[in-house]
């Protein structure tokens, strides 16, 4: 194909990100599971950047996890979401930058459904008055969080303290991608790249100096699921689809893996511990794991933040192999220091995937 | 009583996901839960399109719509625009208003679904909450989540969070205005009525199965329903 072709085809598949002036909604795996990637998030854009991010003390859950557990209506969460919207509104913001992917996936899905059904758009504000007596406008720019960290890729890596390259062979860091699904698969046209090529997290390897890696199962689900993770009984489908990635991944060697979504980087990491527990086997080198980031912790590592303030001790599967490579130096004893008094590394030396 | 078809209808979602299939199959080879479940797409949105009353009630008693795991991969593939993932919400979510999800096993874990994440939103703001995530019923959260649960009032302040204090940040208090206001949401638009039907039934069934059910989450049914797996749904690979 020639490259004017590829060109056109490629303007197909971008999406317009705001520059500046954000309101910020959290996530509520991530704010558990992974609450200094949010810090870091902050700390990147307005430290690093200059940009005004704000955080309303007032905004919830979107009930998304419900909602996709199927237990909360969707009038329902359709109101919540709406009532996100007027905390905006009231604010005197128009762009609406999401930290969870699932969020962003239902606000996509909200307004796609608002825009073909005025009417249920109607009943929303008329519950949504009812309710609370708020109103509200809908977000001029949409975007995720991981849209916004794409955008200013370049800016961070004039920044960069280090790179995604091995330092002792000078070779690019291989890096799997994982994108959640429902940044793109619902409506490709709302993410960077589509769905069948997303380019937000490969822009970024890319632009950090790693070399993305294309496997069999790069598109296939984490495994989450919903009530296929939430239920004890249904974990199997969870640790089955992750377990799936794992072997399909595995010949092409990966450094890392680097993630958009709150709970991808949680069971990628987790379902590697528990298949070490359950069969002994293990995806990386010198029976190592495969560390797994999420796109701050990574953005953070190439600015050179130190890895306990980005709360890599809080992953199951060490991060250490990955520093290693990258030459990041780190306190090893300041690991598990939680506040003032240091918690004793040796309680949890037994940690090790 | 209105068909079960025309109540379908009534779901948005039904409405936008139920176009016409060809049965193709590209929604059952793309999908996850194909791979893993007895469980194909393909089939359950053939047989809602051919309106069978007998037929849709057998699927709302069934195990088949607690399979899907709404990754939405069919939405990204199907060749005609239909999305069999919004189609199974709209059946679950019928299911549910019926009564019907306690019929299998997987539908009766509805009511744990419900007493977790469904009451956590209403009462702390937060579908996920830190407390509620015990190394008991998380096994899989290993050794490291043990620690952090031991240690999260510290570690959340080392990382920068504001965990149950007030202002904005990482696990603020939701003030309890805001949980007024969602609670209201919740009355207004359907959702505690939802909530309130998932109790109903299930306790309805949990004396039918002649299992103790009280309101906590230390009770034979509870434990029953989030713990069993027959071990029947699987294909057995």
């Amino acid at each position: 194909m020639k490259q004017e072709g590829k060109i056109a085809i490629w303007k197909d598949y971008q999406k317009e990100i705001a520059d500046d002036k954000y309101f910020y909604v959290r996530s509520c795996i991530r704010q558990n599971f992974f609450p200094a990637s949010e810090v870091t998030f902050l700390r990147i854009l307005r430290d690093e950047l200059g940009k005004d991010v704000y955080e309303h003390p007032c905004h919830t859950t979107c009930s998304g996890i419900g909602y996709h557990g199927d237990v909360v209506p969707v009038e329902t969460t359709m109101t919540v979401v709406a009532r996100q919207f007027a905390l905006m509104t009231e604010s005197g913001y128009e762009n609406y930058i999401p930290s969870c992917i699932t969020s962003f996936g239902l606000y996509t899905e909200i307004m796609d459904t608002w825009h073909h059904f005025p009417e249920i758009e109607q009943k929303v504000r008329e519950n949504l008055r009812k309710a609370t007596g708020r109103e509200f406008n809908i977000p001029k720019n949409l975007a995720h969080a991981s849209d916004v960290i794409y955008k200013f890729r370049k800016e961070i890596s004039a920044k960069a303290k280090y790179k995604l390259i091995n330092k002792n062979t000078g070779e690019p860091l291989k890096v799997v991608d994982h994108i959640g699904c429902h940044y793109a698969k619902m409506f490709p046209s709302k993410g960077v790249g589509g769905a069948e090529y997303p380019y937000v997290l490969a822009g970024m390897i890319e632009e950090w100096g790693g070399e993305v890696i294309d496997y069999p199962e790069r598109r296939h689900c984490c495994g989450f699921g919903f009530r296929q993770y939430l239920v004890q009984a249904n974990r199997g489908f969870s640790i089955a689809c992750s377990h799936e990635k794992f072997e399909s991944m595995k010949p092409f060697k990966p450094d890392m893996i680097i993630t958009n979504c709150p709970g991808c980087p949680m069971f990628l990491d987790r379902w590697q511990y528990v298949i070490k527990e359950m069969e002994g086997k293990t995806y990386g080198k010198n029976n190592e794991g495969i560390p797994v980031f999420t796109y701050e912790e990574v953005a953070g590592l190439v600015l050179g933040y130190d890895p306990w303030d980005l709360g890599l001790q809080m992953h199951q599967t060490d991060c250490e192999p990955l520093l290693d490579k990258m030459g990041i130096e780190y306190d090893p004893e300041d690991k598990y220091r939680t506040g003032a008094a240091p918690i004793a590394a040796e309680k949890f030396s037994h940690v090790k995937v | 009583m209105e068909s079960l078809y025309n109540q379908l209808l009534k779901d948005i979602r039904f409405v936008e996901g139920m176009n016409a299939c060809m049965n193709c199959g590209v929604c059952t080879a793309i999908c996850p839960a194909a791979e893993f479940y007895n469980y194909d797409p393909r089939k359950v949105v053939d047989e809602v399109q051919d309106k069978d009353e007998a037929s849709i009630e057998a699927l709302l008693k069934s195990e088949t719509i607690w399979y899907c795991g709404e990754c939405m991969s069919c939405k990204t593939r199907c060749p005609r625009g239909n999305a069999p993932g919004l189609i199974i919400m709209a059946l679950r979510s019928l299911s549910q208003e019926l009564g019907y999800f306690v019929e299998s096993e997987k539908g009766r874990q509805q009511l744990a679904i419900k007493r977790t994440i469904g009451d956590w939103i209403l009462s702390t703001g937060y579908c996920v909450y830190l407390d509620g995530v015990s190394i008991a019923w998380h096994p899989e959260q290993g050794p490291v989540w043990e620690w952090v649960q031991e240690n999260k009032v510290e570690l959340l302040a080392r990382l920068g969070g504001n965990y149950k204090g007030d202002g904005p940040g990482i696990l603020r208090k939701i003030p309890q205005e805001t949980l007024d206001e969602l609670r209201r949401i919740f009355e207004v638009t359907g959702g505690i009525e939802r909530y309130e039907k998932i109790e109903a039934f299930s306790k309805a069934k949990a004396e039918e199965m002649d299992l103790q059910f009280d309101d906590t989450m230390n009770n034979e049914y509870f434990e029953h329903i989030y713990k069993t797996n027959n071990g029947s749904h699987t294909r057995g690979l």
